[in-house]
């Protein structure tokens, strides 16, 4: 059931990263997905019974936080350029 | 053990090395020193060997000179041999050459170039006498390829002149398809007795029928080669453009010796011959049609050199007769008598040439019997000798073959005779028509070039002399009683020896019927020679254009050649096909690649859309078959 759900978190947030346009949003669709992952993680953490699971969702929230850290600058930096927030206007950043 | 052998080839090889690399800085005098000095030692040391042999009555000197290298157990060595055909041979090398190269002083006394003429026929001494002295065929396909090799320098002497650059390189190519048949001859009998030596293969051949190779196959291969170098249809056309050397060149390379290592050849492997009735009758056919074919063409030319480059092809092609009916000594004994004459008659031509200021054509020369007597004389004898009147040596030798063609039972026949006895008619006649022009009746000079005639030097009228004396006298050598322990001669029918005298008349009634026809033909003011080639215009364009053989293989061979290179292997071959496919793999990479770059459209989306399209498809694939 647990795993289920984990499913379609990330599902859901994949769908949202693929067909919304606002990169704050996209970003949070992002974050539903790694929480998609952590619950899975945890999840059989549990039914097997080990801590390497357990541990390994607390090094997805430290790396997750640096994303996070590193990707709203870059958003804020986009965004002070062009003063828009649909991806679709930074098509031209492409090499 | 003695070292004579390495030593007589040595010495020209020293001369080479010598006026070659320092000829130049150290003069003229000192080149004709070294230049003439070494190869008449060398004539010293081939007679010193003449006498051991005599000494060891007739039992072969051998002499290894080093090892050359061991394959798989085998020894493959520089190995000399002087038996009694091996002595004819190196003394008329060396003999022959040792007089042309005295000769060569005083004719190329003014060229730029003295220190490389005498380097190079030093260089041909060189590997005439590895080829006649070989033990194995190795050392003596060593020689052979290397006296090409001078015979090509000498040819384009004159390297300026592209048409005589060209000259040499026809001659080389032409020798190059002859080898081919050598090669494959050595290959053969390489591997059917596993050593090259010549005296262990006639040995083995002598013991009786050999199943492990045909000697007729073996025979024929030789026989291309010698082909070749000797001039014979169909590779003859090398030698009469071959004339674009020095004279002297022409008389010792081109008449005397070089070109007569065919015949030394096939006579040295007669062992194999004497087995190969195919391949002897194949030897005779072609040496009597070229013998035939080259002294009909002689008749028209009109280049001095050109109708003495035709009657050696036909006088080789009567050495090849004598091989054909396996008269192997008779055949040794023409060559033997035929260098005498021929080097006389070519440097005659060389002095003529001199005397004229550098005019060949005899067209242009007439009347200078009296003007350059030395020259005259000589060139008569030695003409008399080659047209067989007797008693001088071409009588002697060129009856024999007559003979021969006609009795052995080894081949002889009727109709090989009665082509045989028609050349020696022609060859009497364009030889008599050669002398009649340049020196008989009234000149036909120019002015300029008249006043300027005179005698050639000492050195160059010594040489005529003593070569036209050896042209009067040297057929009473018995050459071929001499050969006879090594080459019998062929058994005659007992019903056909009393013809045998008739014949010597006949022979002797041929060439004074060449005399007179000449004389009638060109007797008074030539009007009747121009009339006749007015009356046969086809037969006389065909002769003037040697039958066109040149032009043929040029349409035959060398064009289609030249189609096959140009559209095949290089339109086709390389540029379409190695080019093509290269140059293809270069646009597909940049056709794809442009492809490719369509889909970076900068669209995050649709990069998700793509990873997320992959991973879902390699996984399904590694579901399905993992």
């Amino acid at each position: 059931m647990l795993i289920a759900v984990a499913m379609a978190l990330f599902a859901l947030g994949l769908l949202g990263v693929i067909v919304r346009r606002n990169m704050l949003v996209m970003l949070m669709c992002m974050e539903l997905m790694l929480n998609g992952v952590n619950l899975s993680l945890v999840t059989f953490a549990q039914q097997t019974a080990s801590a390497a699971g357990a541990v390994l969702v607390l090094l997805v929230f430290v790396v997750a936080t640096a994303e996070i850290a590193i990707a709203i600058p870059i958003v804020l930096l986009l965004v002070r350029r062009k003063h828009v927030m649909d991806l679709g206007a930074y098509a031209d950043l492409k090499g | 053990m003695s070292h004579a052998q390495s030593l007589m080839v040595a010495l020209p090889l020293a001369g080479f090395l010598l006026n070659g690399l320092g000829g130049n800085v150290l003069g003229k005098r000192f080149v004709s020193f070294v230049g003439c000095g070494l190869p008449i030692i060398a004539f010293g040391v081939a007679l010193q060997c003449l006498a051991d042999l005599t000494a060891r009555e007739g039992t072969p000197l051998v002499e290894t000179a080093y090892a050359w290298t061991i394959i798989g157990g085998r020894s493959f060595e520089i190995a000399f041999y002087f038996d009694r055909l091996t002595a004819v041979m190196a003394l008329i090398v060396t003999g022959v050459g040792s007089l042309i190269h005295i000769y060569s002083m005083g004719y190329m006394k003014d060229d730029a170039s003295y220190a490389r003429y005498f380097a190079y026929l030093n260089l041909f001494l060189f590997f005439m006498l590895m080829l006649v002295l070989g033990k194995s065929l190795l050392v003596l396909f060593v020689g052979w390829e290397g006296v090409g090799l001078a015979s090509y320098l000498l040819i384009g002497f004159w390297f300026e002149d592209a048409d005589k650059a060209r000259a040499g390189k026809k001659a080389f190519i032409t020798n190059r398809i002859g080898d081919a048949g050598f090669l494959l001859g050595m290959f053969v009998l390489f591997e059917a007795f596993g050593t090259l030596d010549m005296d262990v293969i006639n040995g083995a051949f002598l013991g009786g029928p050999i199943s492990a190779v045909s000697a007729s196959l073996v025979g024929i291969l030789l026989f291309i080669g010698a082909t070749g170098k000797s001039a014979q249809i169909p590779l003859h056309v090398w030698l009469p453009d071959a004339m674009a050397g020095p004279t002297p060149v022409s008389a010792l390379i081109h008449a005397a010796t070089m070109v007569t290592a065919g015949v030394y050849l096939v006579a040295r492997m007669s062992g194999i011959y004497l087995h190969a009735a195919e391949a002897s009758a194949i030897v005779a056919a072609i040496g009597a049609t070229t013998a035939l074919f080259a002294a009909t063409i002689a008749i028209v030319q009109t280049d001095i050199k050109k109708v003495l480059a035709y009657s050696t092809i036909s006088q080789l092609g009567f050495m090849f007769v004598a091989l054909g009916v396996g008269a192997y000594g008779v055949a040794i004994f023409h060559l033997y008598t035929h260098a005498f004459f021929k080097a006389c008659l070519f440097l005659g031509a060389g002095s003529v040439i001199h005397a004229l200021g550098g005019e060949q054509d005899i067209r242009k020369m007439g009347g200078l019997a009296r003007k350059i007597p030395v020259t005259f004389a000589t060139f008569a004898v030695a003409t008399a000798a080659i047209a067989g009147l007797p008693p001088l040596a071409g009588f002697f030798s060129k009856d024999e073959i007559l003979w021969f063609a006609f009795a052995s039972s080894r081949g002889g026949s009727p109709l090989l005779y009665g082509v045989a006895a028609g050349t020696a008619l022609l060859t009497s006649f364009y030889m008599f028509r050669l002398l009649w022009l340049t020196f008989f009746g009234a000149s036909r000079m120019t002015p300029e070039a008249a006043r300027h005639v005179h005698e050639s030097p000492m050195p160059m009228t010594g040489v005529l002399v003593v070569l036209a004396v050896l042209s009067a006298i040297g057929g009473f050598l018995p050459v071929p009683h001499y050969l006879e322990p090594l080459l019998p001669l062929p058994p005659v029918p007992p019903e056909l020896q009393h013809v045998e005298t008739t014949l010597v008349f006949v022979s002797v009634a041929l060439a004074l019927a060449g005399l007179v026809g000449v004389v009638l033909v060109y007797g008074g003011t030539g009007e009747r020679a121009a009339r006749l080639g007015r009356n046969f215009p086809l037969l006389h364009r065909v002769l003037f254009g040697k039958y066109f053989v040149d032009e043929a293989y040029d349409r035959l061979i060398t064009r289609p050649l030249y189609w096959i290179s140009d559209r095949v292997f290089l339109r086709l071959g390389d540029q379409r096909i190695l080019d093509g496919s290269l140059n293809g793999l270069a646009a597909l990479g940049q056709r794809g690649a442009a492809l490719l770059s369509r889909i970076q459209t900068g669209s995050l989306h649709l990069y998700a859309l793509l990873v997320v399209v992959g991973i879902v498809a390699s996984l399904a694939w590694s579901w399905r078959h993992g």
